[in-house]
């Protein structure tokens, strides 16, 4: 009985392992092609995201150190969605890579360890979760191996994650001083409001806002989303930082409820800054990925707004966000990552009268960054607005006015980018872009959920009823 | 009748007009698809009139309700009262005279048209909606094919001019948005018809009502924020400047009465002194600042600018006549200002330019062209016989049965402001139309069927309202009863 829990209850954390033995073991294999691989591995990642939906047995395993639940296994497929799409994004950029396997062996890793991280119930277990989910990508991001920005991109990485984890650690510890205990359940029980709690607990914020790149821990964002290959931006900008705020979310409303005072206040403070600041700094990008990396500060603080609504809504509007930002923020890095491959070109200038020879290309890119905008009709709209809807939920009605004001900020650089794309004059506007069949299934992936996930409205329903509150 | 059609023949033409190929096809497509919304519209009112003749006093009717997000009380909630049903016949008359002056576009005809008709179904979601997120949703789906529609067919400072709208406009709906997030978060609901029985507290109102007034006014170009106003419609497309001014101003002020004035009518009276104030300074302003205007593009939107304001004027007095008034302008000013646009259009498509300078007896050359803009010209200044008279009249009399003496002032200027339009309107129609023509304007041809068609369309529609007023103050009538039970009750209490 022991043996099958730890299988059905372990199944997604062992299937990613499973992939990553086949890797190994193709790799000792004799060479095959780049794209044989892939299809092999593509195959592999849908298989695992359609698995994912089995619904089966939850519960705890290892004393309470593991914990599943519905809400979950939601969130892991929610992973493995985005890390099927990111692969099949990168199918240009892979085809040529010289170091395949290595590259999907890293990243899986690295998911693996945010699997851990989402599931643990045990600050030990957290921290194991979040080391094994950081390293690997520190190793990812220098995998453009000519290129020097790329190893300078892997060092920032691994220098302020270990900053962060330091930061951290040292919280842990303290909290373990002053409850004497590292199981989430039992730490809301001797919390009681020390200055060493408090400092702890700071502590533990400042290392998460360095993970999700909340201003002022941000500086690191905008110079690694740069260097780094566009697939591992988009991991790094999508897939981490989801695992982080889903644990995150969790560990507020679960483990540190009593202190709920202080953490709401640390948040609205955390949401303005990083909202302001992410806007003003992306005003003035002229590289589309360090332009991603600033606008996805700017939306991180609408996130960081929706958990203050510390509710049922707070929660379920965070996860639905997230489902819309891997769609939203996918397509436009997918789009981003084709035309680097290609052309190599990545800047906002290269793409004025981008749609006279690409309008496939273009709309996708439209409809993803209208997405990030919150626009009508797509998903985006929804998603932010639920955000400010579960905030105004404690009538904070000038952080809301606030919030939506920026808003307006954020639609001008986006704009922006469609002004480039489809008004701008340009004498020698790109080439025509051939789109490979993957990028082109994960576009059509993308651009459906973003147009399709605020119709069907059962999406939200199930999220909801999922959501755990205060 | 369904009223989800309204939403869904939008949709369908959109979607087929994606999958057409060709200009000729598109058009077609496109044409066909407002010819049926037409219809539809016309077949509302025929249904609504019967109803309501068989005795149906509900407030709103054909009403459907269903959920759409249920933990967060959002519901897809339509129905319409004889307001509605006059902007939403407004609506279809003008994208089919929309359709038919863009019949010869031939840069990116589909994106174009898919664009206009994406634009249209925001406007027919709108007017139709009774659930305020869901009235959000579309208030804001009709902002982004503004801002393609402007900066890539536009003329001019064209990109500039698109994203001067699209913030301001966005910046108009964020305001919303906080006012609609104050009146959920006391209410617990975004049902229009569940709020007005509800009473909101007087401080919540006085707090939230700026935000959602100052939110549709900024669509309404509600002065000091009518910038985009000018060179929104000024680098517009011909068809884009109808919509705008025709469809789009009109959002803000069906949201200005129906959302902020309707819920929270203790506020709007209280406040009421600073709309009539803005709305005064907006007519007089518009007006006075047609008077240096050169480019006819520009006169026509600074005098929209002051025409709207009446619109405002007519809300912030709160009698049921300028109510009524208000509503007539809307539909009065959005016919008479996209045949204005229309008309400029056919002359500009002609002459390549819009300057009143350069131009001249263009009735020589195209009778049919010039009778049209006279006649856009006429409503414009308030000739009676056509609905700007009736409008204003309205209006005015509507504004004069608040005893107030400031606010009776405040009609009178405006009321004078008419002067200036006649001014700026006959000076205009005297130089572009009359007098010599231009050597190099002899041989161009009159107007083609397609645009003689769109003119006769929002001709018919502006003699209609202007010969026998009585038809659309009877749809109405009824409508602003019901508002004003509710208004009413608010102003007394005081």
């Amino acid at each position: 009985m022991m043996i099958n829990n730890f299988f059905i209850l372990l199944r997604q954390e062992l299937l990613i392992s499973a992939i990553i033995f086949i890797l190994l073991f193709i790799k000792l294999g004799k060479d095959r092609s780049n794209e044989s691989i892939l299809h092999v591995i593509n195959l592999l990642l849908c298989l695992n995201f359609a698995a994912g939906f089995i619904p089966m047995l939850e519960g705890e395993l290892f004393n309470s150190m593991f914990a599943t639940s519905k809400l979950v296994v939601l969130e892991k497929n929610i992973l493995n969605l985005t890390i099927w799409i990111i692969s099949m994004q990168s199918y240009a950029w892979l085809k040529t890579h010289q170091h395949v396997i290595e590259f999907y062996i890293l990243l899986l890793t690295s998911l693996l360890g945010m699997f851990f991280l989402i599931s643990s119930g045990n600050l030990l277990m957290f921290y194991l979760g979040l080391e094994m989910s950081t390293i690997p990508l520190a190793a990812a991001a220098n995998f453009d191996l000519t290129k020097r920005q790329s190893s300078e991109a892997a060092f920032k990485l691994i220098i302020s994650s270990a900053f962060s984890s330091s930061l951290l650690l040292l919280g842990i510890s303290f909290i373990y001083g002053s409850t004497s205990t590292l199981i989430f359940s039992e730490i809301p029980m001797h919390l009681i409001y020390s200055p060493l709690q408090i400092f702890a607990f700071i502590l533990l914020v400042s290392g998460f806002a360095f993970k999700i790149s909340a201003v002022p821990f941000h500086l690191w964002t905008a110079d690694v989303y740069e260097g780094a290959p566009v697939a591992v931006t988009a991991f790094l900008s999508v897939v981490s930082k989801a695992a982080v705020l889903f644990t995150f979310t969790a560990l507020l409303y679960k483990v540190f409820t009593p202190m709920a005072s202080i953490w709401y206040a640390i948040l609205i403070l955390l949401s303005l800054a990083t909202i302001l600041i992410g806007n003003l700094f992306a005003l003035r990008q002229d590289n589309l990925k360090r332009f991603l990396a600033f606008s996805s500060i700017a939306q991180l603080g609408f996130i960081l707004i929706g958990i203050s609504g510390s509710s049922q809504q707070g929660f379920s509007s965070l996860v639905y966000f997230i489902i819309i930002y891997v769609f939203s923020n996918l397509a436009a890095f997918g789009v981003i990552s084709l035309v680097s491959a290609v052309t190599g070109k990545e800047n906002m200038n290269d793409f004025k009268g981008f749609y006279k020879n690409n309008p496939i290309l273009s709309w996708v890119l439209t409809i993803a960054l209208f997405s990030l905008a919150g626009v009508p009709p797509t998903a985006g709209f929804f998603g932010k607005l639920f955000l400010l809807m579960a905030g105004a939920a404690n009538g904070n009605y000038w952080i809301i006015a606030f919030a939506a004001l920026n808003m307006v900020i954020s639609f001008y650089y986006y704009l922006k980018v469609v002004k480039a794309i489809f008004m701008d004059e340009n004498e020698a506007p790109m080439q025509t872009i051939a789109i490979p069949t993957y990028p082109k299934v994960a576009m059509l992936i993308c651009v459906a959920g973003i147009i399709l996930t605020s119709f069907v409205t059962f999406i939200y329903d199930y999220i909801q009823s999922l959501s755990i509150s205060l | 009748m369904n009223l989800s059609l309204l939403i869904l023949v939008p949709l369908l033409t959109a979607v087929a007009v994606l999958l057409g190929n060709g200009l000729k096809q598109i058009r077609a497509i496109a044409f066909i698809g407002s010819l049926v919304q037409l219809g539809l519209a016309a077949n509302l009112l025929y249904v609504f009139l019967q109803s309501k003749g068989a005795g149906n006093t509900a407030p709103m009717l054909f009403e459907y309700n269903a959920s759409w997000f249920a933990p967060l009380h959002i519901n897809y909630h339509v129905g319409v009262d004889g307001i509605s049903i006059a902007m939403i016949l407004l609506t279809s008359l003008i994208v089919v005279a929309g359709i038919l002056v863009s019949w010869s576009m031939e840069k990116l005809s589909k994106e174009y048209f898919f664009l206009l008709v994406l634009l249209s179904m925001g406007a027919y979601g709108f007017f139709i909606s009774l659930d305020l997120f869901t009235l959000f949703f579309f208030l804001e789906i009709a902002v982004i094919p503004k801002f393609l529609l402007i900066g890539i067919w536009g003329s001019g400072n064209k990109t500039n001019s698109a994203m001067k709208l699209a913030l301001m406009l966005m910046a108009g709906s964020a305001l919303v948005f906080v006012g609609l997030m104050g009146i959920f978060y006391n209410t617990h609901t975004f049902d229009i018809m569940e709020i007005a029985k509800m009473q909101i507290p007087l401080q919540v109102q006085l707090f939230f009502f700026p935000f959602a007034f100052l939110g549709f006014g900024i669509f309404a170009a509600l002065f000091p924020f009518h910038t985009w106003v000018p060179d929104g419609h000024a680098s517009a497309p011909t068809a884009a400047s109808m919509f705008l001014a025709g469809i789009s101003m009109k959002l803000g002020g069906y949201g200005c009465l129906r959302v902020a004035t309707y819920l929270m009518p203790e506020a709007a009276h209280s406040y009421s002194w600073i709309i009539i104030l803005l709305a005064t300074i907006a007519i007089i302003y518009g007006a006075f600042a047609t008077m240096m205007q050169t480019d006819l593009k520009y006169i026509n939107a600074y005098s929209s600018i002051s025409h709207c304001g009446f619109v405002i004027l007519g809300i912030g007095m709160l009698t049921k006549t300028s109510i009524n008034g208000a509503v007539i302008q809307m539909v009065s000013h959005g016919l008479m200002t996209a045949l204005f646009f229309a008309a400029i259009g056919m002359i500009y498509s002609r002459t390549h330019t819009r300057m009143v300078a350069q131009l001249g007896g263009l009735l020589k050359v195209m009778p049919f062209i010039a009778t049209t803009f006279v006649i856009a010209g006429l409503c414009s200044l308030g000739l009676p016989g056509f609905s700007g008279f009736v409008a204003e009249m309205t209006v005015f009399m509507g504004s004069w049965q608040n005893a107030d003496g400031m606010y009776r002032l405040a009609t009178i200027i405006s009321a004078a402001s008419i002067v200036v339009t006649a001014v700026y309107i006959l000076r205009a129609t005297g130089k572009s139309i009359m007098g010599p023509i231009h050597q190099e304007h002899e041989v161009l041809l009159d107007a083609t069927w397609n645009e003689k068609l769109a003119a006769i369309l929002l001709i018919t529609g502006i003699v209609i309202i202007g010969m026998a007023p009585f038809l659309i103050t009877n749809l109405i009538g009824p409508s602003t009863d019901n508002l004003m039970l509710q208004i009413g009750k608010a102003i007394t209490l005081k």
